[in-house]
């Protein structure tokens, strides 16, 4: 049965205010046409939890979408701080949970395996674990030494940006795999946005890269360029240019309230935004082709 | 041959290169740790083996990368696996050998403060970005680095909140949290590489060459003790400072500082 249907009523069946949105992504395969269309629906309330939360958390708080964020690193990668995250925090204006990268992955891998809590190794480092009540300790029934704990994180939505899938939600992606397989399996519902939509038979040419079964999923959309500024491995390169451009813009509450406007609000969808980037940035994030060698299932 | 003249940026990344064996597997960072690596990997360490917290194992990444999730670390590696996968099986089951580190204070101890500046973590006076993986990385690696300029405000004698362990109050209570790694054995500045002593406090071991003690203790926030044998680093290669500036960072991002 397709589960293809539009981003904007993938959004408005599957992200209700108040709800724990987890958007997966370590650097690559951001979802952010999906966090557009959350600001642009004006959901209110959220959750917003990502190990990091980059330039589309940074955007669905400064939009007022967000009542709080999980994270285990609040930063503009390789660029600085993520101004306007952290100027609520700052001013109080803004809950927070944190962890480390792993504190936050192990959450993830506990909730996806459907058990109640995950144990990690003792790190030493004392303070995030006195000032997040949820970091505890337990004793190893086997060898008496005590153990880090971290509970399981189910959100109640998870969106996954992937390089292609069929109408039935069977996905493939490679590269950077950081947490996504973990966060669909643990999420309640899972909005699915791909670069393409192919058939089954190209799924099933490759069973190995299906990293997520279509029978988790809740909706397919097929939205090219889903990720700008993220990238899509093999597809379009990373937008570096923003990264920095964001850092600059986000000093000033009016420089995003236009960029609210003129970027989000004022654009139908992914499409009318890739258009509105223009030629110009369209060529500096093509890449050329490195393509793998065939593998070779054999005809059983 | 004449001796060329580097900035402290370059200055660090060569001292820090040094540092690293010829076969390591270096958890690296995006920016200065990973020239440090790149350039090992193209002079003495040929077999050095590159992973990145994103899940990247034995990169070699044809152009700089800006992000610590850059598509070129991707193209042509070894192997690529999920995060958790890179935490437990590579990081906590023990294949690390070395982990950079910053942050924006290190104190006596080596301890890393990348959380928040303050004195009550709920009203943080300045917000810091946090672990990352710098928390397990500081614990599990078999040893770790640390890269930062010498200045006062980032060596206090004690972080306002500790992020990564160092050597806690001492290194017997590093040693009594049963840590699988060594803790930080070096911390490559401007001016020199401070060396824990056996009590895990950090020491002036080598200064860079035009570089004196007291450059090192006025910029340190406790009393920064020299060591009896206090090296003097060997100057930066014209090889290294081309390696740098022609193939790893042409557009001297990371170098310039």
């Amino acid at each position: 049965m397709t589960k293809l249907i539009s981003l904007s009523e993938a959004i408005g069946l599957h992200v209700h205010d108040g709800d724990t949105v987890y958007a997966a992504g370590f650097t690559h395969l951001i979802p952010f046409a999906a966090g557009h269309e959350i600001i642009r629906q004006r959901k209110l309330g959220l959750v917003l939890a990502r190990a990091t939360p980059d330039l589309i958390y940074d955007q669905m708080v400064a939009a007022g979408c967000a009542r709080k964020v999980i994270f285990s690193y609040m930063g503009n990668p390789g660029v600085g701080s993520l101004r306007i995250v952290r100027t609520k925090i700052e001013a109080g204006l803004l809950d927070w949970e944190e962890y480390s990268h792993f504190g936050m992955i192990s959450r993830l891998q506990a909730g996806a395996a459907g058990i109640p809590f995950m144990p990690m190794n003792q790190t030493g480092a004392p303070d995030l674990e006195k000032v997040n009540p949820q970091i505890r300790r337990v004793t190893d029934p086997f060898s008496g030494r005590e153990v880090i704990v971290v509970p399981a994180l189910n959100p109640d939505v998870a969106i996954v940006h992937v390089q292609r899938a069929d109408k039935n939600g069977n996905a493939h992606l490679w590269g950077i795999v950081g947490e996504q397989k973990e966060v669909a399996f643990a999420a309640k519902r899972v909005i699915l946005t791909a670069e393409e939509i192919v058939d089954e038979d190209v799924i099933r040419s490759d069973p190995n890269r299906t990293i997520i079964p279509g029978f988790i999923v809740s909706a397919v959309c097929h939205v090219p360029k889903a990720a700008h500024p993220s990238y899509a491995q093999g597809y379009y390169d990373r937008d570096n240019d923003f990264y920095l451009k964001w850092d600059k813009l986000s000093e000033s509450p009016e420089a995003v309230k236009s960029y609210l406007d003129e970027w989000i609000y004022g654009l139908k969808d992914r499409s009318e935004y890739w258009l509105k980037l223009g030629q110009e940035v369209h060529d500096r994030l093509k890449v050329k082709s490195r393509p793998s060698a065939v593998v070779d299932y054999g005809d059983y | 041959m004449e001796t060329p003249t580097c900035s402290s940026a370059e200055r660090m990344i060569v001292n820090s290169a040094r540092l690293l064996n010829d076969g390591d597997v270096v958890f690296v960072g995006v920016g200065q740790p990973n020239l440090a690596c790149n350039l090992a990997k193209r002079t003495h360490a040929p077999n050095l083996v590159m992973i990145y917290e994103a899940g990247v194992i034995g990169a070699e990444p044809a152009r700089l990368p800006l992000s610590i999730g850059d598509p070129t670390l991707v193209s042509g590696a070894l192997s690529v696996v999920s995060m958790y996968d890179i935490f437990t099986n590579y990081l906590q089951r023990g294949n690390v050998d070395v982990g950079f580190l910053g942050g924006a204070q290190i104190d006596r101890y080596g301890n890393i403060n990348a959380t928040m500046i303050g004195d009550d973590y709920a009203h943080p006076r300045v917000r810091l970005p946090g672990s990352g993986g710098a928390q397990e990385i500081a614990a599990w690696a078999n040893r770790c680095y640390i890269m930062t300029p010498h200045q006062k405000r980032r060596f206090p004698e004690k972080v306002d909140f500790i992020t990564s362990a160092g050597y806690l109050s001492g290194s017997a209570e590093r040693t009594k949290a049963g840590l699988r790694g060594k803790g930080p054995v070096a911390v490559v500045t401007d001016i020199g590489i401070l060396e824990p002593d056996s009590s895990g406090e950090l020491c002036l071991a080598a200064l860079h060459p035009g570089k004196t003690a007291e450059d090192a203790i006025n910029n340190t926030g406790w009393p920064l003790t020299v060591t009896n044998n206090l090296r003097i680093t060997e100057e930066v290669t014209g090889n290294e400072l081309i390696i740098l500036r022609e193939q790893l960072d042409p557009a001297g991002i990371y170098l310039k500082s």
